[in-house]
C-alpha cells in the first residue's frame, strides 16, 4: 500500500473495472467491508501523514508551488530543504510537501510549518539552514521571516493571525496552499469526493439541482446567472448526448483566482463537474483552459489521471452506473474565448468568435448538443454545497447573491493577492481591511472592478455591499472579480484609455460596433490624454458607448464601454480638465505636463541641466535654473535627478 | 407549425413560429437594412445594422437572429434604433475609402444605399483607416480589403461548398480581415474562382475583374442563364450593355449550386462577343490556355480531330 487510495489488503476489490460504492468513505473510516485492525491502522497512518495531529512531534513543511511562488524560486527551496533535512538526519521526522497557491503571492515564496501553522514569507535558499537548525532542531521560530503588517509593524506567527487571511472567509480556497494538488489522497483526506458519493447514492439528479438552487449559487464567471437554473435547463433539454464544459479561460488582466484553484485544488473542479454531469445527464466534460496556464494544465492532467486510476472518472463510477469522462482543451490565448459561445466554437476547432444567443448553450451548445457551461470557481463551489447543504451556503451573502466570492486584489493597496470574502461585504472592508489600506499613505481614488469590462467606483461607493445587482447599478460589474485599487496619482481618463486599448485589441472583429467602435473610442481617449481633446468629444464618447453597449453581439462588446461610462459618471471633471484646461489633474498624461523649477528650492547644482536630453534647462552655477518649455520634451529626467525636489510638474 | 402574431411598428403581423423578426418585418413590407444577412446561410448576426427595439429585451437585438414570440412588440425605427444604425454606418464609413466615383460597385452598394437612406453624408470620425495593398494576384477577382466591411458573407458562402473554405477571418480587433490560409494573396491560395464571394459581397471589396471598367451598374441589364455544363444547373447572369453581353457573373449562390470557373468560362465562350483568353494556374502561376483546355475538353477535341482525320 503506497497511498491512501490503494487497497489495504486482498479483500478490497475496488478498481475502475470492479468499483465499490463505499470506496471514498472506506479510505477515510475504513476498511468498511471487513474488520481488520492492521488495515485500519494503515489508513489511519496515511491520514495522519496528510494531517499531522496537533500534538505530533513530527513536522510537515508546506512550500507553495503555485505560479507566483514558483517564479520567485520556491522549487529551489524544496530541493534545498530536502537536502538539508537529510544532512541533519531529519528526513523521517520532517516531511516536505508542495502545495498550490496561497493567494498572497507578493510575499512569496511562502512556507508553512505544520502542525504549528508557522507562516514564513519571502523564504530564500540561504534561509533554509537557519530554518532547519533553528526552528526544526532548536525549536526557535525564525522571527525575521515572519510576516510584518505594513500598517502596524506587528509580526504574525501563524497564517491564521495574518490580517490578510484573518479577515477572509476561505471556503473555495480552503485547500489551496494546504494540500498537495498533485496527490488525490490529500484531497480525499480533506473531504474530497464525499459530495460526489453523496450525490450519486443519496440524491437523484433532480435533488442535486434543487440543492444547488436552494444554495443560490450564481455563475462566478461574471454574468451571475443562477447555476441551479442553468442546470435544470440542460437537464430538461432534449438530446441523446450532453456536455459539461468548464470555462477556465481566465483572461482579465490581474485576475488569477481560477488559475489558483486549478493549480491548488484541481480535484474540487473535477468533482464539481462530475456532480454537474450527474445532475444534467451528461457523460462528457471539457475543461477549456488557456495555454498560458501551463502549471494548471499540468496539475489538471495529473488530477484527471489519478481520478481515472481510482475509478472516480470513467465508466460506472463507484458502481453507480454513472459514466463521465473529462478532456482538457488548451485555448490559444484569445480573451474573447472566455465568452461561452466563442469558447464552444473554439473547442469545435473553429476560430473563437461568439455566436448569437439564443439558442443558448443549454439548448444548442457544443456540437449542437445541450451543454452546461460554468466557470472554474462555480464548479469549485459545488462540492461544498452538496456536502454541507444548500441552506448552509445560502446563509452567507446578500438576498440575491449567496456564498463567497474570490477577488484578485491588486494595485496601490498594501496587501495584494487572492481574497475570498462573503458576498455583501463592502469594498471598504476589502480594501482597507483585508487589503490593509492604500500604499505609501496615499489617498484612495477609485477601484476598478470586474476586469477590463468593469467600471471604476469612487470613494462614495466604498460602502456599497458587494453583490451582482449593486455593482451593476453602480456602473460596474462583478466580472471575474478583479479589483484594481487606484490612488490619487492615477488619471481616470488614462485608465479608461488603458482598458479600451485592451478590449480593442481583444475584440474578435466580428460585429461592427465592437470592432470599429472600440477603435474610435480609443482614438478619442488617446487624443484627450494628449491634450488634443475637443469639447464635443465627451458627447461623442457617450454616444459611441451607448450604441456599442446596446448593439454589440457578445458580452465583450456590450461591456467594453463600462470603463468610459463609469469614469465619465464619477470623474467627469477630469475629462473636462483635460479638454478645456489642457491639464491632467493627476499629473499622469505626459503631453499635458509642464515642468518648472522652483527657484527657492533650486541650488543651482546643474544636475538637471546635464540630465536634460533636449538642452531645455539653463542657468548660472549656484543660481536657480529655468526650463525652456518650448524645448522641453517632458521626459521627466530632471525631476528624477534633482535631489532637492526643486523640479515640479503641473 | 403554429402561427405567432406580433406587432411591428404598430402593424399586426402573423407568421409561423420560428420566423426571425427580420423575415416577419419583410413579410409585412417593413424595411430593415442588413449587410451580413444571407438568406441562404442565416444566423450570423455580425453587422448589427438590422437591430430593432423590443421592449422587455436587454439592449437592441439584431432582428436577423431574433425569433418572433407571441405578443412581441417591435419598433424598427425608434429613436434609439436610428441613432444606432446611423452610428454603425458612420463607423463603417470611418474605415472605408470614399472613392465611390470610381468604384465598380457604385450604384449597387449596400453601404452607399444605407448612408443615403440614413443621411450619413460623411463620417464624423477621423482616425486610422485600413491600408492594405490591392490584391490583384489573379485574373478573375479583384480584392480590395480596404473596402471590406467584414460582413463575412464571402467567408460563409465559400464554406458552404464542401472542400472549399478558402477564406476565413484572421487577426483581431481593428486588424481583423478576411484572409486565405497563411494570408497569401488569392492567386496563391486554393481559390477556384467560382466567384460565389463576389456575388454576395454587398460592397466593392470583391469585384469581377473581366468586367472592370466596362460599364456602370445602372447601364447594365442582367439576364439569368442556367449553366448546362453539369447537372448542378447553376444560375449565372448575362451582363448586357448596349445590347452586347459584356460579361458573365454568378447569380447569388444557393444551396446545391456550387458554381465553378469552368461553367462561367463556358458561358463566356457562348455569350460574350470577345471573351477574355482563359487563364489557368500551372505551377503556381496563371498562364493563358486554349478554350479546349480551360473547359477540360482537350481529350474530346483530340478525339474529334482524330476521327476527322480518318
Amino acid at each position: 500500500m503506497k497511498s491512501l487510495m490503494d487497497k489495504c489488503c486482498e479483500k478490497c476489490f475496488h478498481s475502475p473495472a470492479s468499483p465499490c460504492k463505499d470506496y471514498i468513505k472506506c479510505r477515510r473510516q475504513g476498511p468498511l467491508c471487513h474488520e481488520d485492525e492492521s488495515c485500519r491502522a494503515k489508513y489511519k497512518a496515511f491520514l495522519e501523514d496528510i494531517h499531522l495531529p496537533e500534538d505530533s512531534s513530527r513536522r510537515q513543511i508546506l512550500i507553495c508551488a503555485g505560479t507566483g511562488c514558483t517564479s520567485s524560486g520556491s522549487r529551489k527551496l524544496v530541493d534545498a530543504l530536502v537536502e538539508e533535512l537529510q544532512k541533519q538526519g531529519l528526513q523521517d521526522r520532517v516531511s516536505v510537501k508542495i502545495t498550490g497557491c496561497h493567494g498572497f503571492c507578493e510575499q512569496g515564496p511562502l512556507m508553512i510549518v505544520e502542525p504549528q501553522k508557522i507562516f514564513y514569507t519571502r523564504v530564500q535558499v540561504e534561509d533554509i539552514p537557519e530554518i532547519v537548525a533553528g526552528h526544526l532542531v532548536g525549536g526557535q521560530v525564525v522571527e525575521r521571516l515572519l510576516y510584518v503588517d505594513p500598517a502596524t509593524g506587528e509580526k504574525s506567527l501563524t497564517y491564521e493571525t495574518v490580517p490578510f487571511y484573518a479577515k477572509q472567509k476561505r471556503l473555495v480556497l480552503a485547500n489551496c496552499g494546504h494540500i498537495n494538488p498533485e496527490e488525490i489522497a490529500d484531497y480525499v483526506a480533506n473531504d474530497g469526493y464525499l459530495a460526489l458519493t453523496k450525490a450519486l447514492f443519496e440524491m437523484t439528479p433532480e435533488q442535486v439541482i434543487e440543492e444547488v438552487k436552494i444554495s443560490g449559487l450564481r455563475g462566478r464567471g461574471g454574468a451571475g446567472f443562477p447555476t441551479g437554473m442553468k442546470w435544470s435547463f440542460v437537464r430538461a433539454a432534449e438530446g441523446d448526448k450532453k456536455y459539461v464544459v468548464c470555462n477556465a479561460d481566465e483572461g482579465d488582466p490581474g485576475a488569477f483566482m481560477d488559475r489558483s484553484v486549478l493549480e491548488g485544488d484541481p480535484h474540487a473542479v473535477l468533482e464539481g463537474m462530475l456532480i454537474c454531469g450527474y445532475a444534467v445527464g451528461a457523460d462528457e466534460g471539457y475543461i477549456y483552459v488557456r495555454a498560458e496556464y501551463p502549471l494548471a494544465i499540468h496539475r489538471l492532467k495529473i488530477a484527471i489521471a489519478q481520478a481515472e486510476e481510482c475509478g472516480l472518472i470513467g465508466d460506472n463510477i463507484l458502481n453507480s452506473g454513472f459514466n463521465f469522462h473529462i478532456k482538457i482543451k488548451a485555448g490559444a490565448g484569445a480573451f474573447v474565448c472566455g465568452e461561452e459561445t466563442a469558447l464552444l466554437t473554439s473547442i469545435e476547432g473553429n476560430r473563437g468568435m461568439p455566436r448569437p444567443r439564443p439558442p443558448f448553450p443549454a439548448q444548442k451548445g457544443l456540437w449542437g448538443k445541450p451543454t452546461n457551461i460554468n466557470n472554474v470557481e462555480t464548479f469549485a463551489n459545488v462540492p461544498l454545497i452538496i456536502r454541507n447543504g444548500g441552506a448552509w451556503y445560502a446563509a452567507m451573502g446578500t438576498e440575491k447573491s449567496k456564498g463567497t466570492k474570490i477577488f484578485a486584489l491588486t494595485g496601490k493597496v498594501n496587501n495584494t493577492g487572492l481574497v475570498e470574502v462573503p458576498m455583501g461585504i463592502t469594498m471598504r472592508e476589502i480594501i482597507f481591511g483585508v487589503g490593509g489600506g492604500i500604499r505609501d499613505g496615499k489617498k484612495f481614488k477609485a477601484v476598478q472592478i470586474g476586469g477590463p469590462s468593469g467600471g471604476c467606483l469612487p470613494e462614495e461607493q466604498l460602502d456599497l455591499p458587494i453583490d451582482y445587482e449593486s455593482l451593476t447599478s453602480a456602473g460596474a460589474i462583478m466580472g471575474s472579480g478583479g479589483l484594481v485599487v487606484m490612488d490619487e496619482t492615477t488619471c481616470m481618463v488614462d485608465v479608461a484609455r488603458f482598458f479600451l486599448n485592451f478590449t480593442q485589441a481583444e475584440s474578435c472583429g466580428k460585429c461592427t460596433p465592437c470592432r470599429e467602435g472600440t477603435k474610435r473610442m480609443l482614438e478619442i481617449l488617446t487624443r484627450i490624454c494628449e491634450g488634443q481633446g475637443k469639447e464635443e468629444d465627451i458627447e461623442t464618447l457617450e454616444r459611441l458607448a451607448r450604441v456599442v453597449k446596446s448593439t454589440a453581439l457578445c458580452g465583450l462588446g456590450q461591456t467594453c464601454p463600462n470603463p468610459i461610462l463609469s469614469t465619465l459618471r464619477y470623474f467627469r471633471d477630469e475629462y473636462e480638465a483635460h479638454i478645456r484646461d489642457k491639464r491632467c489633474p493627476a499629473r499622469v498624461c505626459q503631453a499635458l505636463l509642464v515642468y518648472t523649477i522652483n527657484a527657492e528650492k533650486c541650488t543651482g547644482c546643474g544636475s538637471c541641466a546635464r540630465a536634460c536630453p533636449a538642452g531645455a534647462i539653463s542657468g548660472e552655477k549656484k543660481q536657480p535654473h529655468v526650463i525652456d518649455i518650448s524645448r522641453c520634451i517632458k521626459c521627466g529626467n530632471c525631476m528624477q535627478k534633482c535631489k532637492f525636489g526643486a523640479v515640479e510638474k503641473a | 407549425m403554429a402561427n405567432v402574431t406580433l406587432t411591428i411598428d404598430g402593424q399586426k403581423v402573423t407568421v409561423p413560429a420560428g420566423t426571425t423578426v427580420l423575415d416577419a418585418a419583410r413579410s409585412a413590407g417593413i424595411f430593415i437594412p442588413t449587410l451580413c444577412h444571407d438568406p441562404a446561410i442565416p444566423g450570423f448576426g455580425a453587422c448589427r445594422l438590422c437591430i430593432v427595439e423590443i421592449p422587455g429585451m436587454r439592449n437592441l437585438p439584431a432582428s436577423c437572429v431574433t425569433t418572433v414570440a407571441e405578443g412581441m412588440v417591435v419598433h424598427t425605427a425608434s429613436e434609439a434604433v436610428i441613432e444606432a444604425r446611423r452610428t454603425i454606418i458612420d463607423l463603417l464609413l470611418a474605415n472605408h475609402p470614399q472613392d465611390c466615383l470610381t468604384c465598380e460597385k457604385n450604384g449597387d452598394c449596400r453601404l452607399q444605399d444605407y448612408a443615403f437612406m440614413y443621411g450619413v453624408r460623411q463620417t464624423s470620425f477621423h482616425g486610422e483607416r485600413k491600408n492594405y495593398p490591392l490584391d490583384d494576384s489573379n485574373p478573375y477577382i479583384i480584392r480590395d480589403q480596404n473596402k471590406c466591411i467584414l460582413c463575412g458573407k464571402c467567408v460563409r458562402t465559400c464554406q458552404a461548398v464542401p472542400g472549399r473554405s478558402v477564406i476565413d477571418f484572421g487577426y483581431r480587433g481593428f486588424n481583423t480581415r478576411v484572409v486565405t490560409a497563411m494570408d497569401v494573396p488569392l492567386g496563391e491560395s486554393d481559390c477556384v474562382y467560382c466567384a460565389r464571394c463576389v456575388a454576395v459581397c454587398p460592397v466593392g471589396a470583391l469585384t469581377y475583374k473581366p468586367m472592370a471598367g466596362k460599364g456602370r451598374t445602372w447601364e447594365i441589364q442582367r439576364k439569368p442563364v442556367t449553366c448546362t455544363f453539369c447537372e448542378s444547373g447553376c444560375t449565372f447572369e448575362l451582363n448586357i450593355k448596349d445590347g452586347k453581353v459584356i460579361g458573365i457573373t454568378a447569380k447569388e449562390p444557393g444551396p446545391g449550386r456550387p458554381l465553378c470557373l469552368k461553367g462561367r468560362l463556358g458561358l463566356e465562350l457562348l455569350y460574350v462577343e470577345e471573351p477574355m483568353t482563359p487563364m489557368l494556374k500551372k505551377d503556381g502561376r496563371f498562364v493563358p490556355v486554349s478554350w479546349a483546355e480551360a473547359l477540360g475538353l482537350e481529350g474530346v477535341v483530340a478525339r474529334m480531330k482524330e476521327v476527322e482525320g480518318k
